[in-house]
């Protein structure tokens, strides 16, 4: 009896003084493995007569249990100590810059705006269309009721490319409108389209750039009168800006491709560096619109008695500037990355009408 | 188009102010673009008198005025010579913005030389009301202190300037502004047609037509014993309000004329002209020395006046020096003629004269004005100017419109959505002055002879819908098309928004570049031709349209290294342009990168290279759901590329779909471009577009149940193969099993015989059932025989 509370004594000892794992486990082998001091006692209890195994044996497990709890509880300790200090080995200065990677691009805000106007039109049911930026003069002014030799022409400071002699040269297309003929001559009417695209005047002074961005947009179904336009261009400008209200203005105006033709204004007012659209003491005007001529039609294959509808044409450019404050046009074409990082979009912004335009 | 306000009221009667006169030009669609009101601009100042000017006692030149002003007495030092004692004239106060300097006066008293100067006495120019600044502004002493400014100068009268455009030149002349104005609601307009002055004697000049296509109808008139002095200062006042100096009578009487009537005139020194004035087509070798002081070159497209010297005007368009009025012209003729638009525009465009009188003709003068034009000119020149006119001589005939236009009244809602009463369509058309001949639901309309757009039903409903006003038009949201919205965008359209938003998801800035280039630059990009160059360039380095985008964006990023910028990453989506057919046109996803050193703190990080363009490239065809891997890698089509750090990706030996790796160093060296620089440029044009599927639903999924196997082998091969080849080989042994080939180790050195290389691959089974050791090794087999075959590659021992 005395043995069992020295061997316990002993062994309790052993793992108490145990530096790490291993001089534990070598406690674990003299008390607990097969030669261990513990299971030899175990093994003498079969050769014990019943009464004495009987009185011996629950001591003896009762030595067993306690000496194995406290192997078990010291190896916890002494792991947890062994992971504390690997852990401050571990330690790294997170302070540090990762690996290098090139970050977040940015969208240039002309073609944001683009996508900008193309949700909202695409939400009243206008599909885009393109052509192409050299175009032949039929499509760019003839047919767009632009007489040959009228002074009108004259008004869009034409780029030409080089021809041969005797043929009509090319030109770069002056606006979008050349696609309203394009997409007439092949669909039939009914016809919503929205056209972006690169347009090109010989102009180069602190407001004009000899190419620019215009949309333009084309209705053509029956019944569509000028106030389709007038609610059509409100309701874009409303959308575009992202206000509530907006107060616009129609004024008669001139263009070959339309009849009646008309300038929207809107009111706005500046403060400081910031425009705001919709209301204010002044008229901006942002947009050319009318009824698509019947020389247009008729020159396209569709006949003016059946078919009527409005086209509009707007410079992208400048409507950027004044939804974004870029002051000043030049740098749009400059790729300077300063710029586009300033006044760029993250490509995770993506402008649809239900989600928000920006 | 400038004029002013009292002049607009000699051809109206209207109790409007100046704000509801601007309202109404506004709304019948004269876009005004200026206003000068100079009661407005002349406002703080106002007449003064020098009490007493004294010399300045630091400088010469300068005198030291005691002043009374509308503001008590102030003492001003001023520099005008004619500063005097009892002078009267124009004080500015201390902070006056002085227009004619561009600058306003500091608000607090300045010493000029020591001496404070409250305020400042003005010249006709510091006002902008004359030329003079010889000296301050001495005016009449019946004048009192503290008069406006305004009105002691006669400066009351507002001038409007509006943009005219150029279906309306009838707007080119006061009369036909206020014909608009009465008909938009200002109030009556008032039809001045000239007296006819009956003549005392023949016109002895003789006029001929001899080209009536050109200029089919031509009045004169001869007045002999003119003065050509001065015009009379209401006139020179007009004038200059609208922006034309005054000459002398007989050629402000022209100009003034064009500008009331919109009926340019030329005028004739009569004892210049010899024999009869012809109006006929130019000759060959004809020459005209213009009173613009050029001499231009007459072809036989021209309409020429001529007399026995030869040519001594270009018809509509400007007159000769040798038959000019000047202050000795005794005799003049007058020329009130009509000149072909198109004609006039085309000599225009040809000499480059740009006249007040060919912007007329080629807009379109009233052929009916021709005789009221005369006239009106006769009786000021007699006026202010005496002497004794002939008789008129017409020649030739007005041509007359005869062609009516059917205008359908329902047009007018069909249109706008505006309904308007019969009554108020005939006032306005009325207003307007249309002859209306009824037909039931249709009127029959003459248009007045100087409107030129008049044609079809719409443009009448234009009149009427302006003269009511564009605000009176509904507000009518655009109903969704029959069928519902469509898909708005093509897949191009679509991959253009998808490739974009990868470029700048993986660092790289969009750019928006010009569509041109210089044409020495675009050499460098492939052979050029001239269709595709610019007749007109705005500069001579864009005189090209760009066959590439690189060249733009190469010089981009060069600039924004110059700037300091290290490692530059730019894209642009945009077009190029291989031809200047409608099908020539391309669209492109270029993307560029100028690479720095970057450095990091775990070493050095591995800078862009020709594999980072390629893994960009293959990220954005990824995106574009075209896989790079499913194209063929060949040498690069362009001559751009270096030729050994650069390739195309290929979907047939013709169709490339893109170019990638180092720009070629030359190329960047006639750039002005420090390399290297890696790119990519990718023709969205030439990516297959995939069928649209007939559903939307997804294939049904098949988990690989077994795990994939792989093996690694190792090749040797010819120094000169391409691992892609050994890659592609591998593959090809068996497409089923072999889910994937990667290179995992490219090596040269001791152990390969030199000229050959080492390719190790690891091959990915991905088997359905499970393969046995056998089964496996001849699969392998099959890699290494193919590998062999392809490549000539033998498997290293």
């Amino acid at each position: 009896m005395s043995d069992i509370i020295r061997i316990e004594e002993e062994a309790l000892a052993a793992v108490a003084a145990a530096a790490d794992l291993a001089a534990l486990d070598a406690v674990r082998v003299a008390e607990l493995g097969k030669k261990g001091r513990i299971s030899g006692l175990m093994g003498a209890l079969g050769k014990m007569d019943p009464e004495a195994r009987k009185a011996e044996g629950p001591k003896l497990n009762a030595l067993k249990t306690r000496v194995d709890d406290a192997i078990r509880a010291r190896k916890a300790a002494l792991e947890a100590a062994d992971l504390e200090a690997r852990l401050v080995t571990e330690r790294v200065d997170l302070t540090l810059p990762p690996a290098p990677s090139p970050g977040e691009g940015a969208l240039h805000p002309v073609m944001q705006v683009f996508e900008e106007m193309a949700a909202i039109f695409g939400d009243m049911g206008f599909a885009v269309a393109e052509g192409p930026d050299i175009e032949d003069d039929w499509h760019n002014f003839t047919a767009l009721n632009f007489p040959e030799g009228h002074p009108a022409r004259e008004t869009h400071d034409t780029f030409f490319m080089k021809a041969l002699e005797g043929d009509t040269p090319k030109v770069l297309r002056t606006h979008t409108s050349p696609v309203q003929v394009r997409t007439m001559m092949e669909e039939k009417p009914p016809i919503r389209i929205l056209v972006p695209g690169r347009v090109f005047r010989n102009d180069w002074d602190a407001t004009h750039t000899p190419m620019f961005h215009q949309v333009e947009g084309l209705v053509i179904e029956k019944g569509i009168h000028m106030g389709h336009l007038k609610g059509c261009l409100i309701d874009f400008v409303k959308a575009f800006f992202e206000v509530d209200n907006v107060e616009a203005r129609f004024r008669p105006h001139f263009f070959p491709f339309t009849e009646p033709s008309a300038e929207m204004d809107v009111k706005y007012s500046r403060k400081g560096d910031t425009i705001e659209i919709g209301a204010g003491d002044r008229w901006m005007e942002i947009l050319g619109c009318g009824m698509v001529h019947p020389n247009v039609l008729r020159n396209c294959g569709i006949d003016p008695a059946v078919h009527q509808g409005f086209a509009f044409g707007m410079g992208v450019d400048r409507l950027a500037m004044l939804k974004y404050g870029m002051p000043d046009l030049r740098p749009y074409f400059e790729a300077d990355p300063q710029w586009t990082r300033h006044y760029g979009f993250s490509p995770w912004l993506t402008p649809s009408v239900s989600g928000g335009l920006s | 188009m400038r004029f002013t306000l009292s002049w607009l009221n000699d051809h109206l009667v209207t109790k409007a102010s100046l704000q509801e006169i601007l309202d109404l030009m506004l709304k019948a669609g004269l876009e005004v673009e200026e206003v000068v009101d100079p009661r407005e601009k002349l406002a703080p100042f106002t007449v003064c008198k020098v009490i007493e000017a004294k010399p300045h006692p630091d400088a010469d030149k300068l005198r030291v005025c005691t002043v009374e002003t509308v503001d008590g007495v102030k003492q001003i030092v001023c520099g005008a010579p004619n500063a005097r004692t009892g002078m009267t004239a124009i004080y500015a106060p201390l902070g006056t913005f002085i227009p004619g300097l561009d600058f306003a006066l500091d608000k607090k008293p300045r010493a000029i030389r020591g001496v404070e100067s409250h305020g400042m006495m003005c010249s006709s120019r510091e006002l902008e009301v004359g030329d003079d600044h010889d000296g301050i502004l001495d005016l009449d002493d019946s004048l009192t202190v503290g008069t406006p400014a305004a009105e002691a100068l006669g400066q009351t009268d507002p001038v409007i300037d509006f943009e005219v455009t150029p279906n309306r030149p009838d707007w080119l002349g006061v009369q036909g502004i206020a014909r608009d104005l009465a008909a938009a609601g200002a109030g009556r307009f008032l039809r001045q047609d000239p007296k006819k002055i009956g003549g005392s004697f023949e016109c002895s000049i003789e006029i001929k037509l001899e080209a009536p296509e050109a200029c089919p109808v031509f009045a004169g008139a001869l007045i002999r014993g003119v003065i050509n002095g001065p015009s009379p200062d209401w006139m020179q006042a007009r004038l200059k309000a609208a922006g034309i100096q005054p000459k002398s009578l007989l050629v402000d009487v022209t100009n003034y004329v064009s500008l009331d009537r919109a009926r340019p005139l030329h005028v004739y020194d009569a004892a210049k002209l010899s024999g009869p004035v012809v109006a006929r087509l130019g000759r060959k070798g004809e020459k005209l020395e213009a009173l613009d002081g050029k001499t231009y070159q007459i072809t036989e497209d021209m309409c020429v006046i001529a007399d026995s010297s030869g040519a001594i005007g270009l018809g509509g368009v400007m007159g000769g020096v040798s038959t000019a009025v000047s202050a000795e012209t005794v005799d003049v003729f007058i020329e009130s003629a009509w000149f072909d638009p198109l004609r006039t525009a085309r000599t225009g465009r040809a000499t480059g004269i740009h006249s007040d009188a060919r912007y007329r003709f080629e807009r379109g003068v009233d052929p009916q004005s021709c005789v009221d034009g005369l006239n009106l000119a006769i009786g000021l020149i007699l006026e202010y100017g005496g002497g004794q006119v002939s008789k008129a001589k017409i020649t030739g005939s007005v041509p007359v419109r005869t062609r009516k236009v059917t205008f359908y009244r329902s047009d007018v809602e069909r249109l706008t959505g505006l309904i308007v009463k019969p009554a108020e369509m005939k006032r306005i058309l009325k207003d307007l002055e249309f002859d209306i001949e009824d037909a039931g639901d249709a009127w029959y309309l003459m248009p007045p002879s100087h409107r030129f757009d008049m044609e079809q039903s719409a443009d009448i409903v234009e009149e009427i819908a302006r003269l009511i006003g564009f605000d009176q038009l509904p507000t009518t949201s655009l109903p969704l098309p029959e069928g519902g919205r469509r898909v708005i965008t093509t897949p191009r359209q679509a991959r253009v928004a998808t490739g974009r938003r990868v470029m700048a998801a993986h660092g790289f800035l969009e750019a928006v570049t010009w569509s041109f280039m210089a044409r020495e630059h675009a050499e460098l990009f492939g052979k050029t031709e001239d269709a595709l160059g610019v007749a007109n360039p705005v500069a001579s380095e864009l005189n090209y349209m760009r066959p590439s985008v690189l060249g733009n964006l190469a010089q981009a990023a060069q600039r924004a290294r110059n700037r300091g910028e290290r490692t530059v990453r730019l894209f642009e989506a945009g077009p190029i342009y291989l031809g200047d057919g409608p099908k020539d046109q391309r669209t492109v996803i270029a993307a560029l990168v100028m690479p720095a050193e970057e450095r990091h703190w775990r070493g050095h990080a591995g800078s862009y290279d020709a594999f980072s363009a390629k893994a960009d490239l293959f990220t954005v065809l990824a995106a574009l759901g075209q896989p790079g891997e499913r194209f063929q890698v060949g040498a690069p089509t362009q001559p751009h590329w270096h030729p050994g750090q650069a390739a195309s990706l290929k979907l047939g030996p013709k169709m490339t779909v893109a170019n990638f790796g180092a720009l070629h160093p030359g190329v960047l060296k006639a750039l002005d471009v420090d390399g290297p620089v890696y790119a990519f440029e990718l023709n969205l044009n030439a990516l297959p577009v995939m069928k649209a599927r007939a559903t939307k639903t997804k294939p049904v999924f098949e988990r690989a149940e077994l795990t994939p196997i792989r093996r690694d082998l190792a090749f040797v091969v010819d120094a000169g193969v391409a691992a892609g080849d050994v890659v592609r080989h591998a593959q090809s042994a068996d497409k089923q099993v072999i889910s994937a080939v990667d290179v995992f180790d490219v090596y040269r050195g001791p152990g390969i015989a030199e000229g050959s290389k080492s390719v190790a691959i690891e091959v990915t089974l991905q088997p359905k059932e499970t393969l046995k050791d056998e089964q496996i090794q001849a699969i392998m087999d099959r890699i290494v025989a193919s590998v062999a075959k392809g490549t000539g590659g033998v498997l290293r021992g």
